[in-house]
């Protein structure tokens, strides 16, 4: 059943050509989770150092559009599982269906990325020059829950009553928040490309229950970032929620 | 395919409790069945499997050799008082 076409000559067989790279795939996602390690090292030490600037920083950001953002990448996991698993039982349609639905809600999640980032360039809330935790509760725009701004002003003043750089820590929790969700779309966007790689061969028709190596391992690669997000969200989101 | 239930009912459970140590554990369970089901760790050969047990294993390393030297040095220099915590105004350079 071999299909010389596509075992590498190296190899004596396709199940050990796909061992080699799934193994190969999973020494990289340590490096990857090594790498994504250290900055949630990063975060931990200036959280336990900084913890009510990070909880201020924290509360700024919108849960619903984050919880949202978590539903709607596990959906995409869960996509891509089901692409894999239909290269495997060789059901092509179903693959490129599958694919196709994944590259969709991936870029749902970056959306709302972006429409969160936006709001806090609107807010003041890039770290720099500009920067000040007092800016939105000051400045509301048309269509923001004057309820929940009236909360953020008196926990911010109270948080600068008590210490009067805690305006300027913040700044820190911002830098990590951007920096590492910066870092996790990133790996989105190289997700995305990968997955444009596969649609196009999952409408060749190339992958067979014989062999869809690329569909498996891009799946590791994908499913390894949504496990990223899966720790963000409750450490960026959820660190400081008592109201 | 069979924690996917689980998983998307854990992330709404997010909005109860907020504990940290809670969502830490959810998350962890997580991110276990993504790798347990979804990468198919389950049914990976043995030497997969070592892979990804060491990779938690330096990750731990790393955590803990880093954050103890963290917690240990900061009572050299004001005891109970991380040295990053100081005023920014007390502070002189280099840190």
């Amino acid at each position: 059943m071999h299909r010389t076409g596509e075992l590498y000559g190296h190899f004596e067989t396709l199940e050990q050509q796909k061992e080699s790279s799934t193994l190969g795939m999973w020494i990289f996602l340590v490096t990857e989770v090594l790498f994504f390690g250290g900055m949630f090292l990063a975060y931990t030490i200036n959280r336990s150092a900084f913890s009510t600037a990070f909880g201020i920083g924290s509360n700024t950001l919108d849960i619903k559009l984050g919880a949202g953002n978590t539903v709607v990448l596990i959906m995409s996991s869960l996509t891509m599982a089901m692409a894999v698993w239909s290269a495997q039982v060789g059901k092509k349609k179903l693959v490129s269906i599958f694919l196709i639905a994944t590259l969709g809600l991936g870029t749902v999640f970056l959306g709302v990325k972006a429409i969160e980032y936006k709001q806090k360039y609107d807010h003041h809330l890039i770290p720099g020059h500009g920067f000040d935790m007092r800016y939105h509760s000051a400045h509301p725009l048309p269509g923001d829950d004057l309820k929940e701004l009236a909360l953020e002003k008196e926990e911010v003043e109270t948080a600068i009553k008590s210490d009067p750089d805690i305006n300027f820590h913040s700044q820190l929790y911002f830098s990590l928040y951007f920096g590492m969700t910066g870092l996790h779309a990133l790996h989105m966007i190289i997700g995305a490309g990968l997955l444009l790689w596969l649609i196009k061969g999952s409408f060749a028709g190339r992958y067979t229950p014989q062999y869809n190596t690329p569909v498996e391992i891009v799946g590791l690669y994908w499913h390894f970032v949504d496990i990223v997000w899966i720790y963000l969200f409750p450490l960026l989101y959820l660190i400081d929620r008592h109201r | 395919m069979i924690g996917t239930g689980i998983t998307v009912w854990a992330a709404f459970q997010n909005f109860g409790k907020l504990n940290i140590v809670i969502a830490l554990v959810i998350a962890t369970i997580k991110a276990s069945l993504v790798v347990l089901y979804f990468m198919h760790a389950r049914y990976s050969s043995k030497r997969t499997q070592l892979v990804i047990v060491c990779s938690v294993f330096w990750l731990a390393i790393m955590l803990a050799l880093t954050l103890s030297d963290y917690n240990t040095r900061s009572h050299e220099m004001q005891p109970g008082v991380s040295r990053l915590a100081q005023p920014a105004s007390s502070r002189t350079f280099p840190v």
